[in-house]
């Protein structure tokens, strides 16, 4: 039996019933990476050890009687999320030798649940990037093909899941980091609403659209991870004293009632028709499952790329400064003063993309341009945000495309960083208005890569979300669709 | 051009970073392309629009001025590259 394939609600069920121990999950994955790991690259950092000891005390709960929800359950952990004594670069050769001295909240709830951290997932450099083809650590595959990006930034997250090299696995979403990358794999990825999960322990990136969310195998174990990651946190003023509801409970109610959007701006020009037709199909199958379909419109979708490669790099610009080769990380010990350090470390230690993104943010606020970009992007973020009220007072929940394409070839767009950017057309407007999306696996395109659907929400609606997309997955019965590798 | 390589090479500095010859004319080749872009923007009248910085209206997040507890020095100084035990250490200022 190869355990590393099931899901975390079947091996709850399994460790319930004494059929397993955590140590024998833990140790079936690490017998998968040892297989496959050399083929797809989905890690930077592998973290044996402690696993196989965090597996042993997991057991020990068990038998105790007291074990957590994610008992035994062996996760991956996007390399951006802080894990005490683990390393953890946010894919960047400026971190390389980063121990964090605390926790992400994240982490501290996963280890209270039981989970097993398995080791540190590769992703694009500070998660700046569509492909994960900005990795100081080297490029993952996609399990479907490994000539084809996986996706990023959460790519290695993605992959991980996806080819069975953990159970499921924490990724951030800025501008569809988890979503595209989950869509490309052919898994299921959630973005919370901003502020439902803390981001204290996140390395930051653009602190007004980044949010950490799960990566699973079904939507079900999704829910199981967002219950256990969600809720307030001091250390995170952003974060919403909300109530978290059982994200369990809901999933299979069905869609009797319910009133699902499709806009035809997410139906636009450059929208590969195979994607096209996949997302079409999961669309009437959800009408078969009783939802009423209702066409809105959101006008100022094709502006949100724009607004969005103005205010993440700006807000970039800004995070990015406290790399300076004094607090952590690597420096060059070379330099004579302190402002050629700065210049030094900084300028070795980032990769292209990230630099890129620190000079267009630099750039746009600056003197006397910061109303021509940053202002301006601010306004029509404003926009994005009013579309979405009026359409969620017509729907309960958007469908849409995750993607205009299935995955690219690697290497195929990494000389043109504008075309890798309108990539996330689709995703980008959640992240700028902070509402939840969802991607669920809805069709395998004819060169055998996977398509994915999104389902967007308003702020604090993850149940919606996930019920829709469990009666997707129920009916399209495209569980157990796997990558040969 | 929306923006020149001395631009490119000027913002590069006061974010501390050099760039080589190669590099600042690349960054600013595709720096060009993306403002060219953006400049998609225009298209809209936000004349009476708000910014938006934050999508959910956030307050400030005060707390009681109470010491809790935190990292040592020692493990604050940790991941320091140069560090002597009590402070960062960094190239002469003055």
């Amino acid at each position: 039996m190869n355990y590393n394939a099931l899901t975390i609600h079947e091996l709850k069920d399994l460790l319930a019933r004494g059929e397993l121990t955590p140590l024998q999950i833990t140790e079936d994955v690490f017998s998968r990476i040892d297989a496959v790991e050399e083929k797809i690259g989905a890690y930077i950092t592998i973290s044996r050890e402690q696993a196989l000891r965090q597996a042993e005390e997991a057991g020990r709960q068990l038998d105790s009687g007291k074990a957590g929800v994610l008992c035994g359950i062996p996760l991956a952990i996007k390399d951006v999320i802080c894990t005490k004594g683990v390393r953890t670069t946010a894919g960047s050769k400026i971190l390389e030798p980063f121990i964090p001295p605390y926790d992400a909240a994240v982490i501290e709830k996963l280890r209270e649940a039981g989970a097993i951290i398995i080791g540190k997932a590769s992703m694009d450099e500070f998660a700046m990037g569509s492909a994960n083809e900005n990795c100081a650590y080297g490029i993952p595959k996609n399990p479907w093909n490994l000539d084809y990006i996986c996706g990023g930034s959460s790519g290695g997250s993605a992959a991980a899941v996806v080819a069975d090299e953990c159970i499921a696995s924490l990724g951030s979403d800025t501008g569809g980091s988890i979503r595209q990358p989950a869509s490309h794999c052919g898994i299921v990825g959630l973005k919370p609403t901003y502020g439902r999960v803390s981001r204290f322990g996140l390395l930051a990136y653009a602190s007004s659209l980044d949010q950490i969310g799960p990566l699973a195998k079904d939507v079900r174990d999704c829910a199981v991870m967002l219950n256990v990651i969600s809720g307030y946190d001091r250390r995170d003023s952003t974060s919403v004293k909300q109530v978290v509801p059982d994200y369990c409970a809901a999933l299979t109610d069905g869609l009797q009632g319910m009133t699902l959007g499709i806009a035809k701006e997410y139906f636009a020009e450059g929208l590969d028709p195979e994607v096209e037709a996949a997302v079409k199909y999961g669309v009437e199958k959800l009408k078969e499952a009783g939802a009423t379909i209702r066409e809105v419109s959101l006008p100022h979708t094709e502006y949100g790329v724009a607004a969005y490669y103005i205010i993440a790099p700006a807000e970039a610009s800004s995070n990015l400064a406290r790399y300076d080769g004094v607090k952590y990380g690597m420096r060059d010990m070379d330099a004579g003063s302190l402002i050629d350090m700065y210049k030094q470390t900084r300028s070795q230690g980032f990769g292209a993309e990230v630099k890129r993104r620190i000079i267009m943010g630099t750039y746009v606020l600056s003197s006397g341009y910061y109303d021509a970009y940053y202002k301006k992007a601010s306004q029509v973020r404003t926009l994005i945000v009013e579309d979405y009220k009026k359409a969620f007072a017509q729907c309960d929940a958007l469908l849409s495309p995750v993607t205009p394409t299935p995955a690219w070839k690697i290497g195929e767009k990494s000389h043109d960083p504008l075309s890798v950017y309108l990539s996330d057309v689709l995703t980008i407007p959640a992240n700028l208005a902070g509402i939840p999306g969802l991607s669920v696996p809805c069709g395998i395109s004819k060169a055998g890569l996977p398509i994915g659907l999104q389902i967007q929400a308003a702020h604090f609606e993850e149940e919606k979300l996930l019920r829709v997309g469990f009666n997707l997955e129920q009916r399209l019965e495209m569980a157990g669709c796997k990558p040969a590798l | 051009m929306n923006i020149s390589i001395e631009e490119v090479v000027k913002v590069a500095r006061l974010a501390r970073l050099d760039l080589s010859g190669q590099e600042a004319e690349e960054i600013t080749e595709q720096l060009d392309r993306i403002l060219g872009y953006v400049a998609k923007l225009n298209e809209i009248d936000t004349k009476d629009v708000a910014p938006t910085t934050h999508a959910l209206s956030v307050h400030n997040a005060f707390r009681e001025d109470v010491v809790q507890p935190s990292l040592s020095q020692q493990e604050a100084l940790a991941n320091g590259p140069w560090q002597n035990g009590e402070a960062f250490v960094v190239p002469k200022i003055i």
